[in-house]
């Protein structure tokens, strides 16, 4: 099994502490309130979504950011216990798009 | 919040089992088979092991406030009196003699 | 709903440059609220919970522990009871634990496997709390981060490492500065800033550098 991506105390190879910090973007908060409400309707729990975590892509959970983790962990529960399916997600997202614009 | 039936008590020596297992696990790795000792219990909790995977949490563990030399740990570390202290479940500890 | 986003310097951007999964919380609100799961009062009133927590409530109970003995072993013994004397609301967390410093311990708190923090009394950790350099660094070389926010410690001061892995948040009740005896609550809320609450330093000076 070894020792999972996200269990990194201790791990050699650290870099200095990076100070900067950011105002939370639109998204982030969302993200942040959408995580909170989930739980507050008692949906899902917090050790799911850190479970959720813990089983991405690790590659994926390296190159994310942290809202971007919460997000993916948001939508792997919510497909894991069928409130929500791929396909809708995909589908919503496509309407938006269209509204959006191209890149 | 103390749990009645703690195993341990404060002060008694405990091992963190080396195991490497599936699932949701909040021992972290760099503590897996270092000595320690019991700072205090700090009652009885839902096991997040279980909870991980939407189950009830049953039936709740102990959590206990372990602490360790930090040299015993990471040999390196620059205080020589530095402690680093873990919230673990029962289920991970064992007693050292 | 608009089709831009707002950034953290209040600028605007077409909502098409969000990456991935940033669009995708959009679309996932979307359909939580169609299908009933949330209301849009659920996700505001997270928002607006959110918004009112900061470091701010951490530096009013420190400023009152160090000011007033009998509140700080009310503080230090229930925690939880002393926030809502000060009308802060700390009920959504579980177990609430008070480390007190002194002269010959300091305690520094991370959260190795994620970023657990008391978020209800200090609002969100910052962003370097979160990151994998401090998760790294913090449980094998305290005296490196602290040395980084300008904090020497020698070896006769005992530093105290705590990794909230479970549901115990934890908050550093930090050593009131020197010739501060005169100081009123009010003037000491301003020398406790977050950084010294996570452990990662000592309160601010009362003497400017």
């Amino acid at each position: 099994m070894a020792r999972g991506h996200h269990d990194v105390g201790g791990l050699p190879g650290a870099g200095a502490i990076d100070v900067t910090e950011h105002q939370l973007s639109d998204w982030e908060i969302l993200a942040d309130a959408v995580n909170q409400a989930l739980g507050a309707r008692g949906i899902k729990r917090t050790d799911e979504m850190r479970r959720a975590r813990e089983e991405m892509d690790s590659a994926a959970y390296h190159d994310m950011t942290y809202y971007e983790r919460w997000i993916a962990s948001i939508e792997a529960i919510l497909i894991e216990k069928k409130i929500l399916t791929m396909e809708e997600i995909e589908d919503k997202l496509a309407e938006f798009e269209s509204k959006w614009g191209e890149p | 919040m103390n749990s009645a039936t703690s195993r341990f008590n404060a002060g008694d020596r405990v091992r963190v089992k080396f195991e490497d297992r599936p699932g949701h696990i909040r021992t972290p790795w760099y503590i897996r088979g270092k000595t320690g000792w019991i700072e205090k219990a700090y009652g009885d909790f839902l096991n997040p092991e279980s909870l991980a995977y939407g189950r009830d949490g049953l039936p709740k563990k102990t959590l206990y406030l372990v602490a360790f030399n930090q040299r015993d740990i990471f040999s390196e570390a620059e205080g020589s009196q530095d402690k680093v202290l873990v919230d673990i479940y029962d289920h991970w500890l064992e007693p050292v003699a | 709903m608009a089709d831009t986003w707002t950034d953290a310097h209040g600028h605007e951007h077409p909502k098409h440059e969000l990456s991935h999964y940033a669009k995708r919380i959009y679309a996932i609100r979307a359909l939580l609220i169609e299908k009933g799961v949330l209301t849009d009062k659920d996700i505001q009133c997270q928002i607006d919970y959110q918004e009112a927590r900061s470091p701010a409530n951490g530096a009013k109970l420190v400023a009152r522990a160090w000011t007033d003995p009998a509140f700080k072993e009310r503080f230090i013994s229930d925690p939880k009871a002393a926030c809502a004397e000060m009308g802060i609301d700390a009920t959504a967390i579980n177990e609430f634990v008070v480390l007190e410093n002194t002269e010959k311990v300091r305690h520094m708190v991370v959260c190795t496997l994620c970023s657990c923090y008391p978020r209800p009394i200090l609002g969100r950790p910052p962003d370097w709390y979160k990151s994998f350099n401090y998760r790294q660094r913090a449980v094998a070389d305290p005296r490196g981060v602290m040395r980084e926010f300008g904090l020497e410690l020698p070896d006769d001061v005992e530093v105290r490492v705590h990794d909230s892995t479970a549901d115990i948040r934890y908050i550093v009740l930090p050593l009131r500065p020197g010739g501060t005896e005169s100081w009123s609550a009010d003037e000491l809320e301003k020398l406790v800033n977050r950084d010294s609450m996570i452990g990662v330093m000592d309160a601010l000076s009362a003497i400017p550098a």
